[in-house]
């Protein structure tokens, strides 16, 4: 059974976790005792309604401000399929914990308010998912209810955002817009009868039949060593494997490939999933890697076939997103964690810093505050075995990490 | 709607928590694997075991024992210990009562569910564990739905919702100031049956008591509690015999059963798609407050 996972984004009040609750009902993935739950505490807030979106906000300053703060995991499977939501919050001030959300998602789901239309937040909600490159777009337009269902602001939102497509980076995104209620579940999992012009899928139909991304299998092939397993047994006395997770493409017996950096070639000899031994690996998949020769390789190496060596960069230039209240200054030096690789790296120049509404790049810049986007370069102390982003997603992020408080600042994507 | 059963487990769940387990090792001088005798941390044993291979297990196993243990989980836990070489240490939430740290509740929703934090903090220090790895999945409550991967606790083991690294990717930051420890979750993104399904899969044993068996029981609040000395009872609340079974493995204080004649997996997968109840709405110590969890994990709760 495969996972596909989803990264919902709206504005405050858009009716997200509405939306995410209404999903759970119609697929049957709420227990009886946590419906109960909800009912009587809809009763206790006074509304009239059940309240789905209840089941969502998890902590109490959630639920006592009525918004979310941070992300929220919600499962749910159909016989088909099993589903991850990551439920971001729509405040700008929580841009960050959107990216987090967004930065694993397949498809990505934006709402907006019938009423409201494009807001300064739909854009932004869009550039992320754009800039990382989520394949699947899902456009809700909600609360049709309260526009009377009505077809002709529908089209004008969709001929709205169908400009902000214009203007982007990435045009690869399939984008489906979906005009829906999710107060009374209109076209959530199922039809009311209340929109008669729109004849296409539901939301729910449209996840079940969204193809998975396996064009991550097709990308270089890019092996992370994260550990060297030496159990030194007796059975296992000269056993010596380089335990990873396939990042992208795939390996398999017999490949050549060369170590990175020190450069060594060899073949591989076994690739091992516990006990079973496989003739090869693809992407995302955790095993461990023997090969013919003993060669030094460690923690942070990567494995590479021979025919697709990456260049070894010292220089990066990366789209970032600021993630921390202390600002990016230029010329301090962070810790890069790319995958499972750290080095230090100094911030060389900000390039600009993107005003994503207007899609303006504001040159000039010094430093870069909380939840701003924008162009860096950094100089690397060693170097790093990563692709540009636009070409191999899974080897072209990292993360920077502040050297002083340890705490995790910004994510980049490597151009 | 009623729900078809899909059987199949999503081999990218053991992917994920296999390379998890592998960044804990790598990126920590000292884990420890949090062992409950649960599904759940049963299901983390064997990942482990999977993560190293042919390498043994590299980290040992640390049990909280409140001393209101099921007798069946604590045979269970010396049994698996046994089969698979693995080190274990063992405290107990009555040295810390006996050494005055905390005080035995009273009454008779009296139970040593809460006190068990105390005891754990304790021997994080003492044991000077870096990472402790725990097998809660994000399913399960609503405020372990917003938890990371890599959870930062400060010195006093607290958890700050609101200050939460940001988890990109699957890149994992595990570095941390003095006195700070992780809490490391590989199972996240599992749900109950995705477990299940795991323990089918790969024929995992689990303790007893999960399969429907007779033993003397006592209704309270509309639950069914399982009878034992350290329950404190009323006159009218007479023990009977019934057939139960239980869905997760906590204090026999605080862990309410279901009646069921389920004595095989299959049946009880089977069973848990069409309950009407949650798997946590049998977890008495949830009860307590809508954001029970939310205040036990600030206080260091796992």
């Amino acid at each position: 059974m495969e996972v596909l996972r989803i990264a919902t984004s709206g504005s405050v009040d858009d009716g997200k976790s509405t939306l995410i609750g209404r999903l759970l009902y119609d697929t049957n993935s709420i227990p009886q005792d946590k419906m109960e739950a909800l009912h009587a505490a809809s009763k206790r807030k006074g509304l009239d309604f059940t309240d789905l979106s209840l089941l969502t906000d998890g902590l109490v300053a959630e639920r006592e401000q009525g918004i979310t703060i941070d992300v929220a995991h919600i499962y749910f499977s159909t016989p088909t399929r099993k589903y991850i939501i990551a439920d971001t919050p729509g405040h700008i001030e929580y841009t960050r914990n959107m990216v987090t959300g967004a930065s694993n998602a397949q498809v990505s789901l934006i709402l907006i308010d019938a009423r409201r239309g494009i807001v300064e937040q739909t854009h932004r909600h869009f550039f992320i998912a754009n800039l990382l490159r989520i394949p699947y777009l899902v456009v809700c337009v909600n609360k049709m209810d309260l526009v009377e269902y009505s077809e002709a602001r529908f089209n004008q939102i969709v001929e709205d955002f169908q400009q902000m497509l214009d203007n982007a980076g990435f045009k690869g995104q399939e984008v489906k817009f979906i005009p829906i209620s999710s107060l009374y579940g209109e076209n959530v999992a199922s039809r009311t009868g209340a929109i008669t012009w729109y004849q296409g899928d539901t939301l729910l139909e449209y996840l079940e039949q969204v193809s998975f991304d396996h064009e991550d299998r097709l990308h270089p092939s890019r092996f992370p060593i994260q550990s060297v397993i030496r159990p030194r047994t007796t059975e296992y006395h000269d056993f010596r494997g380089f335990a990873g997770k396939v990042a992208s493409g795939h390996f398999a017996v017999g490949d050549e490939v060369v170590s990175l950096p020190a450069g060594t070639k060899s073949r591989i000899k076994t690739i091992e999933q516990f006990e079973k031994q496989l003739t090869v690996a693809h992407a995302r998949e955790s095993v461990v890697i023997t090969l013919e020769d003993e060669i030094d390789s460690s923690r942070g190496n990567m494995l590479v076939k021979s025919s697709e060596v990456p260049a070894q960069l010292k220089e990066v230039s990366a789209q970032i997103c600021w993630m921390d209240q202390q600002k990016l200054v230029a010329g301090k030096t962070y810790l890069l964690q790319h995958g499972v690789n750290r080095v230090k790296a100094k911030v060389q120049q900000i390039h600009y810093v993107t005003d994503v509404t207007n899609h303006v790049q504001v040159t000039g810049k010094t430093e870069m505050g909380l939840n701003d986007i924008g162009k860096i370069s950094l100089k690397t102390a060693a170097p790093v075995f990563a692709d540009a982003y636009h070409i191999n997603p899974a080897n072209g992020a990292f993360i920077l990490i502040d050297e002083f408080n340890n705490t995790t600042v910004a994510v980049g994507f490597i151009e | 709607m009623t729900h078809q059963i899909n059987w199949e487990f999503p081999q990218a769940l053991e992917d994920e928590a296999i390379y998890i387990l592998r960044e804990t090792v790598a990126q920590f001088e000292k884990p420890v694997l949090l062992f409950s005798g649960g599904k759940d941390s049963i299901t983390l044993v064997r990942l482990a075991q999977k993560a190293f291979y042919p390498g043994k297990i590299p980290f040992a196993l640390l049990h909280v024992d409140t001393g209101h243990n099921f007798p069946e989980t604590i045979a269970f836990r010396d049994w698996l210990v046994n089969s698979l070489g693995l080190d274990i240490i063992v405290r107990n939430v009555q040295d810390s009562i006996d050494q005055g740290k905390v005080q035995e509740e009273t009454g008779k929703y009296a139970s040593r569910n809460a006190l068990q934090t105390v005891t754990l903090l304790d021997a994080i220090e003492e044991g000077k564990f870096d990472a402790c790895i725990g097998g809660a999945r994000r399913d399960e409550e609503k405020a372990r739905a917003k938890e990371r991967i890599f959870s930062v606790r400060d010195e006093f083991g607290q958890w700050n919702a609101k200050m939460q690294r940001p988890e990109l990717f699957d890149i994992l930051n595990g570095k941390i100031n003095i006195g700070e420890n992780v809490r490391v979750f590989p199972i996240s993104n599992w749900t109950e049956l995705d477990v299940w399904n795991y323990i089918v899969r790969e024929k995992l044993e689990i303790p007893s008591i999960y399969f429907s068996h007779e033993r003397e029981i006592i209704e309270r609040d509309g639950l069914y509690w399982p009878y034992s000395p350290f329950l404190n009872t009323t006159a009218d609340e007479v023990p009977y015999r019934q057939k139960v079974r239980f869905r997760t493995v906590g204090d026999m204080t605080c862990t309410a059963a279901v009646i069921s004649e389920a004595d095989k997996l299959e049946d009880i997968i089977a069973e848990i798609m069409e309950a009407k109840i949650s798997e946590r709405g049998a977890r008495i110590d949830d009860k307590r407050s809508e954001a029970a969890m939310e205040k036990r994990k600030q206080a260091g709760y796992f």
